[in-house]
């Protein structure tokens, strides 16, 4: 339990202090840290929208807000979730804060370039909320900006659209620079095949984060042209076809949910071998498997418009294209769990986090399929079912990683130990409230319940019941994690509080600035637990 | 420990920047496939009111200027610091009589009253419409990067005259070469699909 | 930080590429105008695909930079035409 005497990153040496420390950083670790915080405002903001649409939907008929809030309130609530808290996710915290120490480098290859990420973030961001305010009122089209409906409502779709368009831009420069990062700036003797399973998880991510995010780029701006020009793209009167919009927005938006659950993954595969205390079964499978999703994944996004009108051809092969990617996300669950077989297994939060990810993740793809295969489709596309199939995925994946990589990665971030029992109480909230929550929607989805609706029949009355007092255990947990990590000063953190084999467990808790004082060599394979 | 510089990893970055770049046009030339498959006739038809001839200069002129930018780098790369100015400036030069040329195309175009959204567009036939709507908007953007590209590689010059770019550290002008090259490579495309399809 | 060998490329090389760019552009005027009908799109578009591959391999360096930098140029060009591909599984066979 060596303690170092360098200096923590958390500390000003440079020429400013305080805040403008902050603002002028190009530190990656502080970039990590400047987007937590941005995005656990988001998120708790697109939580408060939730939890008011559940209010709402508690009975049937209007309850306290009117039709059209509501509508509004499903499109910011997606906006701010999907680009402003799952598509940056886990690669903008833990990949900046984390992969440069992974890789053993001092810092990602481009650290201006980087800080300016951050600042389209926060514009892009701020754009977007500003729908909210200005002009004739929140966007009422779904966070999916479906024409024509998009191109001619009067609410705020620009400004919505255009935010969305500057998120993008920050996240293809974060892929970007993490590319280049990955290729560059390896220590010496890591080989591609020597490096650990999250950088190469973030890997993936980059590629999709660059080849995807230009094409929703254009047809966002497609949308503005739409509005201010009447170029006509989507509008039939004009000569135009709605469902291009759909192909071009889902060419972006299926490989989307690949950057958020790649990053996932990958810290999933950090944590599971090091409270197992074993080398992770089928190292080159599991980074192989990131490829393979990344690549396919973009080649199944028809799955989306079964029911718009497509060709038979089209449907039946992106169906099977579908199939084919669920393969690689079962294969690296495979591993996790071999991994664990026979290990000596330590149940401390960041495992139990883990553990709670596979099984929601695994209801989430194993749902997905019944979405994939065409017929079963038809039958809940556009129902409650849908809207459950993707929180377990994207909350329940991606959220429940993402609380993991928090509690995995805390001790390094701010050099101090948080309440391991407490921990595990918001936990249990988390995990039950959140399928006492989801699970109903399942169930009222296959009875008819339709997706994005303010009113509805009174058979899925309790459904919606349960689902909403569920929301009220997550809201505790969420609550009670949150005061757990940040509102107590707890013990210091040693250098390596887990037993992980990674190079950022070599460093201080917190790192010093440069995170190595001399970048070491590496030899060995990792997770080169005896 | 020199001082951290990567010039491959520069060039690595600059070019995933490109690979953007070419999915952005990507959508649109995905749009103009669909359409064109569409309306193949009347796209056929609509082309006729493109000038075919300024088209063909325009081509021209950014080839040419696309040789002169990559000469430039070899005259850096020799220490011929005159002949590397002198080249970017033609480069410049060429980029100027493009957009001279588009600002003659697109002035005559909205001067008879032919733009996105106007009481003529909106009377035509429907692949009418969407050529001329594919037209605006794929030039335009085009258009657009030339003038980025352009601030670039004026920046790019000034610093060559000046000796912040030399023949040992000449990254910056390799980067706003590939930069464009790209909208040269956007043009190549462009040109056929929409002045060529008579 | 290993310096690899610099390769300068000659005047004369681009002067040589830009000839061969003028002609295919002349090569694919002259070409529309033989009325291919359905065929002079793909003839146009080959063509442009000459004169890109050209222009990536000696203007924009490929074919001195490392190999890695090809095969994403590949891998970017064929994800891309996949894609196209794939949308007109629809809107050919509709």
């Amino acid at each position: 339990m060596a303690e170092t005497i360098s200096k923590s990153y958390l500390e000003n040496t440079g020429r400013y202090k305080g805040i403008l420390a902050w603002l002028t950083t190009t530190d990656h670790k502080r970039i990590g840290l400047l987007y937590l915080y941005a995005m656990m405002v988001f998120f708790l903001v697109g939580v408060i929208l939730g939890e008011i649409m559940r209010l709402e939907l508690f009975r049937p008929g209007q309850q306290f807000i009117s039709a059209q809030t509501y509508n509004g309130i499903f499109t910011i609530h997606g906006i701010i979730m999907i680009f402003t808290v799952v598509i940056p996710g886990l690669a903008a915290v833990f990949g900046n804060f984390a992969m440069p120490l992974l890789i053993g480098a001092h810092d990602v290859a481009f650290p201006k370039l980087n800080l300016f990420s951050w600042y389209l973030f926060i514009l892009g961001a701020t754009i977007a909320l500003s729908s909210q305010f200005m002009g004739n009122g929140p966007p009422d089209t779904g966070w999916t900006f479906y024409a024509p409906y998009s191109t001619q409502t009067h609410t705020n779709v620009v400004a919505a659209v255009f935010g969305a368009f500057v998120l993008g831009f920050s996240s293809i420069l974060t892929g970007l620079n993490f590319i280049v990062t990955i290729h560059r700036l390896r220590a010496p003797g890591m080989t591609f095949f020597k490096m650990p399973l999250f950088p190469w998880s973030l890997y993936a991510t980059a590629w999709i984060q660059v080849l995807a995010t230009p094409i929703v780029g254009i047809t966002l701006l497609m949308i503005i042209a739409e509005r201010w020009l009447r170029i006509g793209f989507f509008d039939p009167s004009l000569g135009g076809d709605p469902i291009l919009y759909q192909h071009l927005f889902w060419i972006y938006s299926h490989p989307a949910v690949y950057i958020m659950i790649l990053p996932a993954m990958g810290v999933i595969t950090e944590i599971i071998p090091t409270f197992a205390q074993r080398r992770v079964f089928g190292y080159k499978a599991i980074a192989l498997s990131s490829l393979a999703i990344a690549g396919v994944g973009y080649f199944v996004w028809a799955h989306h418009m079964y029911t718009t009108g497509i060709s038979f051809t089209a449907r039946w092969v992106f169906s099977l294209l579908t199939f084919l990617v669920a393969v690689p996300s079962a294969i690296k669950v495979f591993n996790w769990v071999t991994t664990m077989y026979k290990g000596s297994i330590s149940v401390k939060p960041p495992f139990l986090f883990a553990l709670g990810f596979i099984f929601l993740f695994m209801i989430g793809g194993l749902t997905g399929l019944s979405l994939g295969s065409l017929a079963t489709d038809i039958h809940v596309h556009d129902t409650s079912y849908v809207v459950a199939h993707f929180h377990y995925i994207i909350f329940g994946g991606v959220g429940f990683a993402f609380f993991a990589a928090l509690h995995y990665w805390y001790p390094k971030m701010f050099g101090r130990m948080y309440n391991f029992r407490r921990a595990n109480i918001s936990f249990v909230f988390l995990f039950v409230g959140f399928n006492v929550l989801y699970f109903p929607q399942f169930v009222i989805g296959m009875m008819g319940m339709p997706r994005r609706y303010f009113d509805y029949l009174p058979q899925f009355t309790l459904g919606h019941q349960i689902s909403t007092v569920g929301g009220w255990i997550l809201l505790i947990g969420i609550i009670i994690m949150l005061v757990n990590l940040f509102s107590r000063k707890g013990a210091k953190a040693p250098d390596n509080p887990w037993g992980g084999k990674t190079l950022e467990w070599t460093v201080s808790s917190p790192p010093p600035p440069e995170n190595f004082e001399t970048i070491p060599e590496v030899s060995g394979e990792p997770y080169d637990f005896e | 420990m020199d001082v951290h510089r990567d010039d491959i990893g520069a060039r690595l970055g600059m070019w995933i920047f490109i690979f953007t770049e070419i999915l952005l046009f990507g959508g649109l030339f995905l749009v103009y496939a669909v359409m064109r498959n569409r309306y193949s006739d009347e796209f056929h038809q609509a082309a006729h009111q493109l000038n075919a001839f300024i088209g063909t200069l325009n081509t021209v002129v950014l080839l040419l200027s696309s040789a002169t930018v990559a000469m430039s780098i070899t005259a850096v790369q020799k220490g011929e610091k005159r002949k590397g100015v002198m080249l970017l400036f033609i480069t410049l030069v060429c980029a100027g009589i493009f957009l001279f040329n588009k600002y003659l195309e697109w002035g005559h175009k909205i001067s008879i009253g032919l733009y996105p959204g106007s009481e003529l567009m909106i009377g035509l036939k429907h692949g009418y419409i969407l050529f001329f709507s594919l037209y605006f908007f794929m030039t335009g953007l085009h258009m657009l990067h030339l003038v980025i590209g352009s601030i670039i590689l004026t920046i790019v010059m000034v610093k060559v005259q000046i000796g912040s770019i030399t023949q040992g550290k000449y990254t910056l002008l390799e980067n706003g070469g590939l930069y464009w090259h790209l909208v040269d490579l956007i043009w190549i495309f462009l040109f056929p699909l929409l002045y060529l399809i008579t | 930080m290993t310096h690899t060998e610099v390769h300068i490329t000659d005047y004369r090389v681009y002067g040589w590429v830009l000839f061969a760019l003028l002609v295919l552009t002349t090569i694919t005027i002259t070409i529309t105008w033989i009325d291919l009908s359905a065929l002079t799109v793909l003839v146009a578009l080959v063509i442009a695909s000459v004169k890109s591959f050209i222009v990536l391999r000696y203007f924009m360096h490929l074919k001195f930079e490392s190999r890695l930098f090809t095969v994403f140029v590949v891998m970017v060009l064929t994800l891309y035409l996949l894609v196209i591909v794939l949308t007109f599984f629809d809107y050919l066979l509709r």
